[in-house]
């Protein structure tokens, strides 16, 4: 399983990495796979409520106001058509491509397990939402779904009277059942939208709206192609024949033909199979995870600061329980904690210069402390030497994924607060720094390469001090398949640095700030 | 600013190439349903079984310990006996089957909803069905020559008043 993953972790990275230069890596489509979905939720809303202005439910109007709209009024009302169409199966796409693509990054269990789950039920309610739609328009297509549809359900023990009769003969369909249709199809589509807001409700700044140019793109593609390729109508359902031959919408009906060939029983256990299957795959296995972040009062001033900068919700505010003179204190919930360090890094007690006691900040990950990482900072520093000398400080998903030389590794490059990049230059552990994060177009931990740009950029609490050269770190933000570009990026930026003047004020460590015995001790004492 | 027109220029071409990929997979390639020349017959309908078989009267002794509202003569089965259908096709035995009846505790109506694919032109039709276990004689019965066409949807139905129906 971990092989396919892993095999399908780099494919993605290939694929999306000339979409980067196509579309620039901020609009790269499959970057923005949830905001698509949801702004292809909010077309084919749109379109929707206007088709039905001109809808008509009955056995004899509902395929001739389609066919009015579509023929007469194709300019407005036709296109609204398509559009509604085209969307819904662009948004089945989406959908499939980010089931795939978030088990491929491994996103989908540990403590990110309630964004897998509540996201299943979503994939049944599109599917049935575009289904009534197609009966609604009631051409041969529809007669097909019908019968299908109608065909499948009867198999299981829950319907007293077999609903296929109700396409038996022309004399057995009455208008009432469009009417049925009609309340499905609007109240099927309310309940997914209540699926896809649960669905996001364990993430921090969800984002539902795609970047502004690539929502424009998108519309636009989706209307000339609406314009160029009307949606088809395909001739009156008349239940005296059968359809023997029909245009398929291969996205929302592509199961329909397995359905013609396999018996009900066999549908339905493969659905309910797959169902739980993808139910079940954050335990199958379960994914061993670091220890949740730990809040350490004596070193929270409940600035708030972890809160904003948590991509998971993991953290709120909560009022002060240990007397201090400040009205809240941090509070990590270990169940949406998935330990991405991003609170350590954005803690201004985060700082490796302290000199005196055990080093402890605000809010530490047990498993991987602040002292532990300055500790290790200071000891691959020993490994750099010559001219030119560049530590990387990297995240473990991106292309300085692995070991290596001057390398230290981290679970986010946000875990590194900004004070140890000036820790590193101003106690000439290294001559310049190179923070090699994900790929552009989207961070692992969803935040960590915005919030390490506001910091050096000096935008976002906590902020580089001035004293940091700027032109001494570098960021690289690559994917896994990128390592030949973060070589040659490096390579010069070593090259650049050292022809740079040697920078001022930088001294060597203090015996109190690599504190690798006192570091020890405090590991033990997080760890009670 | 150059960039980003790039990227609308480049963005846009694949945004519109993949959108008309999702417009004509939205209707293409065509589905087969059922092979060429074939019509399609169901056989479906709604009838309860006669449990009369199952009735008996009350003796006096019986009845005589009830209240006086409820003495009802006769005393049947809550459970209805499944109906036994079968159909043939030009002397072809192709469905024969016992249909149960509906609901939790047996007392509704057995339901039959059946479908066959037949090759178009002539064919003879014969249907037949016993509700009662109490006999071994199919208490409806009705035979059709039909010419089916390709792609036609045939349908036989049963009313209690009438038997058998060809639609």
């Amino acid at each position: 399983m971990t092989g396919i993953r892993t095999t399908l972790k780099r494919g993605f990275d290939r694929v999306e990495r000339p979409l980067d230069r196509l579309f620039g890596p901020d609009w790269n489509p499959l970057a923005n796979l949830g905001p698509l979905g949801w702004y292809m939720f909010w077309i084919v809303t749109a379109t929707g409520i206007y088709l039905f202005i001109f809808f008509d439910t009955g056995v004899v109007k509902a395929y001739q106001s389609v066919k009015w709209l579509s023929e007469t009024h194709w300019f407005h009302a036709g296109v609204a058509r398509s559009l509604h169409r085209y969307a819904s199966d662009l948004l089945v796409v989406l959908m499939l491509v980010h089931l795939v693509r978030e088990w491929a990054f491994d996103r989908y269990r540990g403590r990110r397990w309630f964004s897998w789950i509540t996201g299943v039920p979503v994939i049944w309610f599109v599917y049935m939402s575009g289904i009534t739609g197609y009966w609604l328009v009631w051409d041969k297509l529809a007669q097909y779904v019908a019968l299908t549809t109608t065909e499948l359900l009867d198999a299981l023990p829950f319907f007293a009277e077999p609903i296929a009769r109700n396409f038996l003969t022309p004399e057995s369909l009455s208008s009432r059942f469009f009417t049925l249709m009609v309340f499905l199809h609007i109240a099927i589509p309310l309940l997914l939208l209540l699926l896809m807001w649960i669905h996001i409700q364990r993430i921090t700044s969800a984002r539902t709206k795609p970047p502004r140019g690539l929502a424009v793109l998108t519309l636009a593609a989706l209307v000339a192609a609406s314009l160029a390729m009307p949606a088809v109508l395909q001739g009156p359902a008349d239940l005296s024949t059968f359809p023997t031959r029909v245009g398929l919408d291969w996205f929302i009906l592509g199961l329909y033909p397995v359905i013609d060939l396999v018996p009900p029983s066999v549908i339905w256990t493969g659905a309910l199979l797959i169902t739980f299957l993808l139910f079940g795959l954050p335990w199958l296995p379960r994914r061993k995870e670091a220890e949740a972040a730990q809040v350490f009062l004596d070193f929270c001033n409940g600035c708030t600061r972890c809160e904003a900068d948590c991509p998971y919700t993991a953290i709120t505010m909560v009022p002060r329980s240990d007397g201090a003179p400040f009205p809240q204190e941090a509070k990590v919930d270990p169940d949406k904690c998935v330990a991405c360090g991003i609170c350590m890094g954005s803690c201004p007690s985060s700082t490796p210069f302290r000199r005196s006691g055990p080093l402890i900040t605000g809010i530490d990950l047990p498993g991987r402390p602040l002292e532990a990482l300055r500790a290790e900072v200071i000891a691959v520093a020993a490994d750099l030497s010559g001219p030119g000398r560049v530590m990387t400080i990297a995240c473990e998903h991106g292309a300085a994924g692995a070991p290596e030389k001057g390398r230290v590794i981290l679970p986010c490059v946000a875990m590194a607060p900004p004070s140890l990049f000036d820790f590193i230059l101003s106690r000439d552990l290294a001559d310049g720094v190179c923070i090699a994060g994900c790929a552009e177009r989207e961070c692992y931990n969803r935040l960590g390469r915005r919030w390490t740009e506001d910091r050096i950029a000096r935008t976002r609490d906590p902020l580089l001090r001035a004293r940091v050269p700027r032109e001494r770190l570098l960021t690289v933000w690559a994917g896994p398949s990128e390592r030949a570009h973060l070589a040659r990026e490096r390579h010069a930026f070593s090259e650049r640095v050292a022809a740079m003047e040697p920078m001022p004020g930088k001294r060597t460590l203090d015996p109190g700030e690599s504190g690798m015995a006192d570091g020890d001790a405090v590991t033990e004492e997080n760890a009670k | 600013m150059r960039g980003r027109l790039h990227h609308l220029a480049m963005g846009g071409i694949v945004t519109l190439a993949l959108c008309l990929g999702v417009a004509w997979l939205s209707a293409s390639p065509t589905w087969q349903t059922v092979p060429e020349n074939m019509a399609l017959l169901r056989l479906s309908f709604t009838h309860s079984g006669d449990r009369s078989a199952s009735c008996r009267n009350r003796t006096p002794e019986e009845l005589a310990k009830l209240p006086p509202n409820m003495r009802a003569t006769q005393v049947c089965d809550r459970r209805r006996p499944p109906i036994y259908v079968e159909l043939e096709v030009d002397d072809t035995l192709i469905y024969a089957a016992e249909s149960t009846p509906s609901g939790l505790a047996g007392s509704g109506p057995s339901r039959l909803y059946e479908r066959f694919l037949l090759p178009a032109g002539v064919h003879v039709l014969r249907v037949r069905m016993r509700d009662s276990p109490a006999s071994e004689v199919f208490g409806y019965e009705a035979t059709r020559k039909v010419d089916l066409k390709p792609g036609q949807s045939f349908v036989i139905d049963f009313r209690k008043d009438s038997g058998f129906v060809f639609n």
